[in-house]
């Protein structure tokens, strides 16, 4: 638990560090676009997040951020860095190792009108604060009649990294998200990084907030300080004809990675950043569904009881009618993680995978490049 | 003469070393079991904090009636107006009327499934804790918590919780806010309070003992409250808890110094002491000074649910403490010193017993919940349910609510 993950992430970031020419997702209707056309300087995500808390702190002094080492330390990716300097140690709370403890803390304390962003170094160790998530963050709004609500964002890393080994390798929105009362978002670029991070700390609900540990350093520009993203909304990554693919995360990158390739072949796929893990934005994969009528999900979860699992049953389900092909999952194997090179590589899903899957759901392309 | 069955000093203000500087420890309260020969008679009022005939007939009343409410809860479980698993206090109450009539209404209570009496020393009404328990809509939480759920934003109730040991951590953050609400938004005035109550089972959960380290590390007002009553369901104390070294038996109240706060042990058979140990602890959180770990020896005198056939413990143990009934106890206290008469004690009796009858009444006749409230607490912010295909948010559409649109 201890390994100094910061500096792996950062080596290995290289080996996977594609920058797709990828459009910003739409703002709903809830956001509010930057409208400064000067040049912004670029930030990596990891100062992205570190801006998007240092904005809202300032803004409310009820956010506080709860974590281990997210204090002097700054943070095992430094989305906190400095933060504590500027806040105070109560603001930005270094805790001991003890998840369920302090989860529940922070819970309590959004109960009673904080605004807690509660860090899990990674990801995985929220598995032992599974206790204080299900039962009080998910459901005390309701066991309690209405009367508590709990406004926190429990944020960190996950994913698959470069052999960090099969415990700091999970994926764990498939274990939380039948969580009732929870919303599961998963920010990919940037710029949704920064925006979606701030609409989940102005949120009323508690929003379980998945960053990649691979993809700290991205840079990219940022919105100012009024942009924040609609949380329940997808992002229309690229407009297509041929065949909606639905991912999030990492897997968005090697899905354009993917789609460099297809578009050589003469192939014209639609790719669509789910964001919100849960609830799905309904509106955006139904109108690609009927479009495009084929369906490939491309996520990093393992098969069983993935994202898209639920996925493929909700559009088996509602837009049966719509398609002309059975849903494709392309997901991560069920296993553990290895720490060898190859076989890490071999349990997630490469970006020839997803060509290979478009080939053999649309078939020859009819239009050669 | 001072009765102690704690050795707390007076006030933690004003303390000073042998060489007159101000002194940096902490309280030591060393804890001194309880002695229970004697009697409550050799003991004036005076030798108790402000035992004003005010204060202890309100203990009393509290305290009958949480008894009177958990006997009408068996009554009606037993009738079929309950259902699922019911935990009962009776026996118990000097703990939570010792505690909970001593803090003030800002002051906030977490407790575990053994909730109710909780919930009414609290201040929660009669009325809304019956009707929860009868599944109905008027009940405190709309029905859909029960009788293991007990919430009252209004009075500082945060819950009611299944599962032992998670309640913990939730009123560990309450404390948290009332420091942080104080020293980082400037709130005029002394802490709030939180107390936490649960069971010696509880006292083996590891989120005790990350609560206990985190409240003295970051020095909280908050108390521990550990009603020990010997019992989990069928795992005696002794049988699950390792005893402290150099002792036979386990004792809970001495991981307190480990954790870097006074552990003290007290009689919970016995209001005006647990009062007393009460009274000492909220001060000293107020103060800012932190945290305290309390032990109090009670029994349930009934099974852990009403679904506990209750056979492993011995007809002796439970005629023991049935004579250390804490109710007649306050009553002979009251009568022999003169705290309150024979009429006024017969009339805080027929309150409680109208009250509790109030309380069924009330329950029997509030209407079910609708179908219609099924989705309605999920979310603070419905938008949680998502968009719909049609770009509206679900809860937007017609019908959602009674559950005819799509919900996921």
């Amino acid at each position: 638990m201890q390994a100094n993950m910061r500096l792996r992430a950062a080596a290995g970031c290289s080996r996977a560090a594609i920058t797709p020419s990828v459009r910003p997702g739409p703002i709903a209707r809830h956001a509010v676009l930057a409208q400064s056309a000067a040049k912004k300087k670029e930030l990596f995500m990891w100062e992205a997040l570190r801006e998007a808390m240092d904005e809202e702190m300032e803004r409310d002094p009820t956010v506080l951020v709860i974590g281990e080492d997210v204090g002097h330390y700054g943070g095992s990716y430094k989305a906190t860095l400095g933060l504590h300097k500027k806040y105070g140690d109560m603001r930005v709370l270094d805790t001991p190792i003890c998840e369920n403890g302090f989860m529940g803390m922070g819970i309590g304390a959004s109960m009673t009108g904080l605004r807690p962003i509660i860090e899990g170094m990674n990801m995985g160790f929220l598995l032992l604060a599974f206790n204080q998530i299900s039962n009080n963050c998910g459901m005390l709004h309701y066991t309690s009649g209405g009367q508590y609500k709990t406004p926190v964002v429990i944020r960190g890393p996950g994913g698959v990294g470069k052999q960090l080994g099969a415990e700091h390798s999970q994926r764990l929105e498939s274990y939380f998200q039948s969580i009732p009362g929870v919303q599961l978002v998963a920010v990919s670029t940037v710029r949704n990084s920064k925006a979606l991070l701030k609409a989940a700390i102005r949120s009323d609900n508690p929003i379980i907030f998945f960053e990649h540990v691979l993809l700290y350093n991205l840079k990219a520009e940022v919105g100012d300080s009024d942009e924040v993203q609609c949380l329940e909304k997808a992002e229309m990554v690229r407009t297509g004809t041929d065949v909606s693919i639905f991912t999030y995360s990492r897997m968005r990158y090697v899905v354009m990675q993917a789609v460099a390739e297809l578009e050589k072949q003469g192939y014209n796929p639609e790719v669509i950043d789910l964001i919100s893990l849960k609830p799905f934005d309904m509106e955006t994969i139904s109108k690609s569904v009927k479009k495009t009528r084929r369906v490939i999900i491309v996520e990093e979860c393992m098969k069983t009881g993935g994202i898209g699992a639920s996925l493929s049953a909700v559009i088996n389900e509602s837009l049966f009618n719509e398609l002309d092909h059975q849903v494709v999952r392309l997901s991560s194997q069920d296993v553990p993680t290895s720490y060898a090179y190859e076989l890490e590589a071999a349990t997630i899903v490469q970006s020839s995978q997803v060509v290979e899957a478009v080939q053999l759901m649309c078939g020859p392309a009819l239009v050669p490049a | 003469m001072m009765m102690s069955h704690t050795q707390l000093p007076a006030s933690g203000a004003g303390r000073r070393a042998a060489n007159g500087r101000p002194s940096r420890c902490p309280l030591r309260v060393r804890a001194v079991a309880a002695v229970p020969k004697l009697a409550t008679k050799a003991v004036a009022p005076s030798s108790y904090t402000n035992l004003t005939p005010e204060v202890a007939k309100d203990l009393y009343y509290d305290m009958l009636l949480g008894r009177d409410f958990e006997d009408m809860c068996a009554q009606m479980y037993y009738r079929g107006k309950m259902f699922g698993f019911v935990h009962l206090y009776s026996g118990q109450e000097a703990v939570s009327t010792g505690f909970i009539r001593a803090m003030r209404p800002m002051d906030s209570v977490c407790s575990t499934y053994r909730d109710h009496v909780h919930a009414l020393s609290k201040g929660v009404p009669a009325r809304e804790i019956m009707a929860e328990l009868f599944g109905k809509k008027t009940g405190c939480c709309r029905g859909q918590g029960g009788s293991m759920h007990m919430f009252s934003a209004k009075h500082n109730v945060l819950g009611g919780y299944a599962f032992i040991g998670e309640g913990i951590p939730i009123g560990l953050g309450s404390a948290f806010q009332s420091k942080y609400a104080k020293d980082i938004l400037g709130q005029e005035g002394d802490y709030d309070v939180t107390a936490s109550f649960f069971g010696d089972g509880t006292c083996n959960v590891g989120q005790f003992y990350e609560c206990l380290n985190m409240a003295t590390l970051y020095k909280l007002p908050h108390i521990f409250v550990v009603e020990n009553n010997l019992w989990a369901i069928g795992m005696s104390h002794q049988r699950a808890t390792a005893g402290t070294s150099g002792d036979v038996e386990p004792h809970i109240y001495k991981k307190g110094p480990a954790f870097g706060m006074p552990g003290v042990h007290v009689d919970g058979m016995d209001v005006l002491k647990v009062r007393e140990v009460a009274l000492e602890a909220i001060a000293r959180a107020r103060r800012g000074e932190g945290p305290t770990l309390i032990e109090c020896e009670t029994y349930r005198y009934r099974g852990h649910s009403l679904a506990d056939p209750d056979e492993l413990r011995s007809k002796e143990e439970k005629a023991k403490y049935a004579a250390r009934d804490p109710i007649p106890q306050l009553r002979a206290f009251m009568l022999s010193n003169g705290l309150a008469s024979e009429a006024e004690i017969k009339a805080i009796d027929k309150k409680v017993a109208d009250e509790v009858e109030d309380s069924v009444q009330f329950a029997e006749e509030s209407p079910k919940p609708e179908r219609g409230q099924l989705l309605e607490n999920v979310f603070a912010d419905p938008r949680g349910f998502g968009i719909a295909e049609n770009g509206q948010y679900r809860y937007e559409l017609p019908g959602f609510s009674s559950g005819t649109a799509a919900v996921s």
